[in-house]
């Protein structure tokens, strides 16, 4: 069966006008007469050559476009598509398309939320320390350095006891002190309590024994503080009036290194 | 033995420089190259048969080549595009299949 096939379309090809075949059959013989002699002529040569050239660029032009066609189907197949395909799969990137953008609005909000919390924890982080530098220079846990004034307190005959010193230190608060040490060693805070000691004559301040002459140094405004520590009727002529001398120096530049102990709350507890 | 250089020559010079196909030409080139591998195929039957004729190589390689891609030039005017192409490509194929039946029952006599 297969025989019979091959020879009705043998039959049929060799009909139909061949590539290269059935026409050549019609003027074959010539061919091959010509083939023959043409050795002895040398025009024939020059044309078969001439023809075989032909053939070979025809081969060339078609071997270099089979070439390049399969090295195109790589770069998109997208071309042998049927418009019904392609409008598929337009309808299925169209979908990818929104989906995705969908996800970059999505994203891009998250992104915006974060950046702006962030901002926010960064500004209340900046503020929390600023606070702290702050509290911890009114609650003496930190050294300070500023301008302010010196006070020295020369009490020859014992007279000056704690209600004295700590009407000073009163009276440098009014003026503004932010920070003050006494003797250097001794940082006066909110919780600096004075008191006389029987024993010794001198003046305890929080514990720590307190010897004259004292040098009380105050960081805060100096042109504020002097006044009020000099004016008429004021801590100076008091001190004077119980024999001691009081002098006020003012100072570009204090530096307080003292730290006052820090006693963490008992009792007391955040009300939030 | 000049037309198997001139084979691969076009191979290399395709290959080495890897043109891209113009997008007029697209629709087309597959086409005329099942049209020219009926050219072929029939030179080849005709090689083994001795009958081979240049002249009737050239002339009917340039003309599959044009009268097909002429067909899709045609289809694709006519909104049938696709369906002539693939008359055309069935056409060419019995052709080639008939010639490259001739060529094996003369090599192989089967």
């Amino acid at each position: 069966m297969p025989e019979d096939d091959d020879v009705r379309l043998a039959t049929s090809a060799d009909e139909s006008p061949e590539a290269g075949t059935a026409d050549s059959s019609a003027d074959g013989p010539e061919d091959d007469a010509r083939e023959d002699t043409g050795d002895a002529s040398p025009r024939p040569v020059g044309r078969r050559r001439a023809r075989q050239l032909l053939t070979a660029v025809l081969l060339g032009l078609l071997a270099f476009t089979v070439t390049v066609q399969l090295g195109q189907d790589e770069a998109d197949s997208y071309q042998n598509l049927r418009s019904v395909e392609l409008v598929e799969l337009l309808k299925t990137l169209d979908a990818t398309n929104g989906r995705l953008s969908d996800q970059i609005e999505d994203l891009t909000a998250t992104r915006d939320d974060l950046r702006s919390s962030t901002n926010a924890s960064e500004t209340a982080q900046k503020e929390a320390q600023r606070r702290l530098d702050d509290l911890s220079i009114l609650a003496g846990t930190v050294g300070a350095t500023g301008p302010g004034v010196r006070l020295t307190l020369s009490d020859p005959g014992d007279t000056v006891g704690a209600s004295l010193l700590l009407d000073t230190v009163q009276e440098l608060r009014d003026a503004g002190a932010e920070a003050i040490v006494i003797n250097g060693f001794a940082r006066v805070v909110a919780q600096t309590w004075f008191a006389d000691d029987p024993a010794t004559g001198d003046v305890l301040v929080s514990g720590k024994q307190v010897e004259g002459p004292y040098v009380i140094e105050a960081i805060g405004d100096p042109a504020t503080m002097a006044p009020a520590i000099d004016f008429r009727g004021g801590i100076a002529d008091r001190v004077e009036s119980r024999g001691g001398t009081l002098s006020v120096e003012r100072v570009d530049s204090i530096t307080i290194t003292a730290l006052a102990d820090v006693v963490s709350p008992e009792y007391a507890r955040n009300v939030s | 033995m000049i037309p198997i250089l001139g084979l691969v020559a076009g191979v290399a010079v395709g290959l080495v420089l890897q043109p891209e196909v113009p997008i007029a030409l697209q629709p087309y080139l597959p086409i005329a190259i099942v049209a020219a591998l009926d050219a072929v195929v029939g030179a080849l039957r005709a090689l083994g048969e001795r009958r081979f004729d240049d002249r009737v190589f050239v002339v009917s390689f340039v003309s599959n080549v044009l009268i097909a891609a002429f067909i899709v030039f045609l289809g694709d005017q006519l909104g049938v595009g696709s369906q002539l192409s693939t008359g055309v490509l069935v056409v060419l194929g019995i052709r080639i299949f008939a010639n490259a039946a001739a060529i094996r029952r003369r090599v192989f006599h089967a």
